[in-house]
């Protein structure tokens, strides 16, 4: 959960309750959903990525330095994420409500549960 | 709706409300009940695994140092493994609701039994895993790190057991007739449950099992 | 203004399920409007909100006992009224049963009954949660007082603080029965949250933008908000404490390690909002009440309140000084927002022809109440101070003020003022207002000394304090301030009994007794089932007030209609609504089985979840509406419309707890079946 904040630069965040835009005039957000094709492309490149997770596992890569190794995780992680929700929940495609209850409900729990952790110190400094 | 572009729809409305009525969905915001309603729940669920995983995370850093812990009972082959099965059944899962949209039904049949199966695979997998984890010597309540990561990972299990049951139950709707094109927005929703599922393990596998202990 | 035909009122879910009736025939329906069955099985959500308040008054009436058992055994030095085991059981449960059972659900009687009404919609988004929502309360209420006779009630305060709530310093069951009690209640909440957002988002009246919603429904929605991403976090550390408690779990083992802070961490993050849902249905009562006596729209200037405080509630629990400082920081911007809507009040009542009933006097007396709430609140902000104060009567008195004053006074002008809507009669004024100024008097005396109690050191939950302590005083007069405020609250109930017996052969009340603003006050009094005749089309803030009166260009107010003409009279018989069910109430029945279960025995846990398994499949097999059975007379020749209404019920699956989804509910059912030539074929609204 903790690291997906960097996920969301290009949507809002904002925590507030969704003003529903206007109202009624949603109906243009349905645009034509994706392809089989199309999925299965997405499917290959979150299988790839996790190949590359799993990579970083083994010992070789462990010169890098854990730093180094915790962002490519987290790098690789946010991309799964949004892959899985843009196209397989299709969010890149619906109503900007659903995205805005979504976005603040992770928003929400990055922010008091980062604070919650920091106030543990557990970061290790 | 899925019944805007659906011929049969159009046919058996009334004519004297149903044109209107399709061309704008009678809710203020013009999407269904059920759709913003599932969207509501995931976006409070965000919470729940949020503080799930926190406690986790809080959990192994106050492990003294000489219990058992992850570096003694984690097996990254397998659970990458899994990981990728839970992965792919997100895959299965869009195609049996594309298929059913498409009014391919028997298409769609195979899909949603291959998502189960998957899921069911998974589930199969974590099942071993933790029996594995046990006779290492981590039980349930050995130490706060076994508390914390069963339950974490229980509480996930828990979904994807729930996701199967409806998954199953469109199965057999699905056979019995009762499940079709125009009414793909329940599967629609499953599936919408079930990638919520599958992001949740996405962080998991990544906070929990790869990060360096 | 418009009078072209318009659509019939649809606050459907747009998708007509076409296909073969799908009801499994085996069990029928509930059917009838009277009787025990037709509130048991009740979909209406007015029904319902009347049974959450209903029940919300009975436990307070419980609460109450217990809070006068706490001052009997403080009234003097070396109480012995009860004994210690006993005091924290009491103290506890007074705690749990008023912020729980009482003014949540409270705030839920006028979420139910009015959120609907206020945006003009039929029903809530699915109905037949809405009823499991009540029950589910209702079932996690029952099971946590059930306690007192299992062995013992919870006794670790209302915010359970582990681990003093965990076995070794609590091992009664009384606080599993607080964790499991509480994580039942939690899911009516979290049910109703999003039925609720939904219901507000979807099925407002045609016209009615989220800006022309009254500042109640704001209030409300907001309150369900907080209350969707509150909840799980509640949820998430009642689970923890009951591993530990169950299950030998080590999340408040200390010995094993774990921290006690993750408790206050998780129970805060979830309890700071939780001041917020308790507060804020409360100011919005006020601000309907206090413009429609000072005959003035209200001044309104809303602040998004922050969830970044949470800590404040823990400064002396050893954080360390740069997170107490931030927390200290953020907790004082708070009271800007909250001084900001109290300025709106006054700004409001300033220059305004006020009339004193009973409601605004509620109003203004939570106001003034709240205000002082706020203002000793505001010294905790100041950490060094909250370190002296912590764990005092100060504290206790400080809330007491925002919650029993604020809250609880706010609701109670509610009551007042949307009672004739209700039960179609007012309750007495006369008697109203006595017994206002009895339990204002009686409030004041009891928690205005424990300020001066808690200065000098009192400390919160003590048992009992000797003699030589200087205490004796100002226990002494909370004590006799705790009785006055019980007369109140006799008279109160003393009130609705005699209001109720002279109403019978009175005059009826008529749809809008008070002059009001909201459109509830549209539709006749008792609300109708199918709450509105026809569609209201909204076109500004206030709409119903602006049909009743014109201001002129020199600002003058002039009456251009009565306001019976302007309301619906109820006389519709042609709407769909949807049918009763008896899952709702099965599926609730499940869950306290389930904690019993987890308590005693495994089996009952077991046989728990078949009844709600099985609760759930014919829940969703159920059609929403039955098409056999119609509430009112239906004009199905004249209506082709509303076969398909009937066939396309199809059970879809419900959204439970678990989020199933559920394509068959919701009120495709609503629909106005009138078009083609229902007698009130008026699918238009006339509008001055």
């Amino acid at each position: 959960m903790t690291q997906t904040q960097s996920a969301q630069p290009e949507v809002p965040a904002e925590a507030t309750p969704p003003d529903v835009a206007a109202d009624g005039d949603d109906h243009g957000e349905h645009h034509d959903h994706p392809s089989d094709r199309q999925y299965v492309k997405i499917a290959l490149i979150l299988g790839g990525l996790t190949a590359l997770e799993v990579f970083t596992y083994f010992e070789s890569v462990h010169n890098l330095g854990d730093a180094a190794i915790y962002v490519v995780l987290i790098v690789l992680m946010i991309l799964k994420f949004i892959y899985v929700v843009a196209w397989f929940m299709h969010l890149k495609f619906d109503s900007v409500l659903f995205r805005r209850v979504f976005v603040a409900g992770i928003v929400l729990a990055l922010g008091v549960y980062l604070v919650m952790l920091t106030a543990f110190r557990i970061w290790g400094v | 709706m899925t019944d805007v572009a659906d011929p049969e729809a159009a046919r058996t409305a009334p004519a004297s409300t149903g044109h209107e009525a399709a061309a704008h969905p009678p809710t203020t915001t013009g999407l269904t009940h059920n759709k913003v309603a599932m969207w509501l729940f995931l976006g409070s669920e965000c919470l729940l695994f949020g503080a799930l995983i926190t406690t986790y995370m809080f959990a192994k850093s106050r492990l003294p140092a000489g219990e058992i812990g992850p570096n003694d009972v984690f097996d990254i082959p397998f659970t990458s493994v899994s990981s990728f099965v839970l992965l792919m059944s997100s895959l299965t899962m869009v195609l049996a609701l594309s298929a059913l949209t498409r009014g391919e039904e028997r298409t769609f049949r195979v899909w949603i039994a291959a998502t189960a199966l998957l899921g069911g695979t998974f589930i199969a997998g974590q099942v071993y895993e933790f029996t594995v984890f046990y006779n290492l010597g981590l039980g349930y309540t050995t130490n706060i790190f076994g508390s914390a990561f069963y339950t974490l990972t229980g509480f996930h299990g828990a979904h994807v057991t729930i996701g199967i049951v409806m998954l199953m139950s469109a199965l057999v709707a699905s056979l019995r007739g009762r499940l079709s094109a125009r009414n793909a927005e329940t599967v629609e929703l499953i599936g919408l449950y079930w990638h919520f599922v599958d992001i949740v393990w996405i962080l998991i596998f990544t906070v929990i099992y790869l990060f360096p202990q | 203004m418009t009078t072209t035909s318009e659509p019939p009122l649809q606050l459907t879910a747009g998708e007509q399920l076409v296909r073969p009736s799908t009801s499994l025939g085996v069990l029928s329906r509930p059917k009838g409007d009277t009787g025990w069955q037709s509130w048991l099985f009740t979909v209406d959500h007015k029904r319902i909100g009347i049974m959450y308040g209903a029940a919300a008054l009975l436990f307070l009436v419980m609460g109450g006992v217990e809070a006068l058992l706490i001052r009997l055994q403080l009234a003097v030095p070396g109480g012995s009224v009860l004994s210690e085991d006993a005091y924290n059981q009491v103290f506890t449960m007074h705690g749990v049963t008023m912020v729980f059972l009482v003014i949540m659900p409270m705030a839920a009687a006028f979420a139910n009954y009015l959120l609907p009404l206020q945006i003009g919609a039929r029903d809530v988004a699915f109905p037949r949660l809405n009823a499991f929502s009540l029950w589910c309360f209702l079932a996690g209420g029952i099971f946590l007082n059930t306690s007192w006779f299992l062995g013992g009630a919870p006794d670790g305060g209302w915010f359970g603080y582990a681990p003093n709530s965990g076995l070794v310093y609590s091992p009664s069951n009384g606080m599993d029965f607080y964790a499991l009690g509480l994580q039942i209640a939690g899911i009516a909440s979290l049910v109703s949250a999003i039925n609720l957002i939904t219901t507000v988002l979807n099925m407002r009246a045609p016209g009615m933008t989220l800006f022309r919603m009254p500042v109640l429904s704001w209030m409300l929605l907001v309150v369900q908000f907080l209350l969707l991403f509150a909840i799980p976090v509640i949820t998430v550390a009642l689970f923890l404490l009951s591993f530990d408690r169950l299950f030998d779990a080590n999340f408040f083992n200390v010995a094993a390690g774990a921290d006690p802070l993750l408790w206050q961490h998780l129970f805060w993050i979830f309890g700071h909002p939780e001041v917020y849902i308790l507060i804020l249905p409360a100011f919005g009562i006020m601000s309907e009440v206090i413009p429609t006596f000072s005959r003035k729209p209200i001044f309104i200037a809303i602040g998004f309140m922050g969830w970044g405080v949470w800590a404040h509630h823990m400064f002396t629990s050893g954080m360390g000084p740069v997170s107490v400082a931030a927390f200290s920081l953020s907790t004082m911007f708070i009271a800007v927002p909250t001084g900001v809507k109290i300025l709106n009040w006054l700004a409001t009542m300033w220059g305004g022809r006020i009339r004193f009933t009973t409601a605004m006097l509620y109003s203004v007396g939570a106001v003034a109440m709240f205000t002082i709430g706020g203002l000793s609140g505001v010294t905790h902000a100041v950490a060094p101070a909250d370190t002296q104060q912590t764990d005092t009567y100060y504290i206790v008195a400080h809330f007491h003020y925002v919650i029993f004053g604020g809250s609880l006074m706010g609701m109670l002008s509610g009551i007042y003022f949307w009672w004739p809507k209700m039960f179609g009669h007012k309750l007495d004024e006369k008697l109203g207002k006595i017994g206002f100024w009895v339990l204002l008097i009686g409030f004041n005396l009891t928690f205005g000394p424990m300020h001066i109690l808690g200065l000098q050191g009192m400390s919160r939950r003590i048992h009992s304090y000797a003699a030589d302590s200087g205490f004796n005083l100002w226990n002494l007069f909370a004590t006799v301030g705790s009785f006055v405020i019980a007369v109140g609250v006799l008279l109160f109930f003393w009130n609705i009994g005699v209001s109720r017996r002279r109403a019978r052969g009175a005059p009826p009340v008529g749809p809008d007794p008070w002059d009001a603003r909201g459109l509830e006050w549209m539709t006749a009094s008792p609300t109708p089932t199918h709450n509105f005749d026809r569609d209201i089309t909204v076109t500004r803030q206030d709409e119903f007030w602006h049909r009743k009166w014109r201001i002129g260009d020199d600002g003058k107010v002039t009456r251009i209609a009565r306001s019976e003409d302007v309301a619906h009279d109820g006389s519709a018989t042609d709407v769909h609504l949807p049918s009763p069910s008896y899952w709702p109430f099965v599926v609730a029945l499940g869950l306290p089985l389930v904690a019993y279960g987890l308590i005693y025995n495994l089996w009952i846990t077991g046989l728990g979840a078949l009844v709600i398994l099985g609760g759930l499949y014919a829940w969703v097999f159920e059609p929403p509406d039955d098409p056999e059975a119609h509430a009112h007379d239906d004009h199905h020749d004249a209506d082709p419309s509303d076969d398909s209404g009937n066939g396309a019920s199809g059970g879809g699956t419900s959204p439970n707890g678990d989020g199933e989804p559920d394509s068959g509910d919701g009120t495709r059912q609503l629909a106005e079946a009138g078009v083609a030539g229902g007698p009130s074929a008026q699918a238009t609204e006339e509008q001055p």
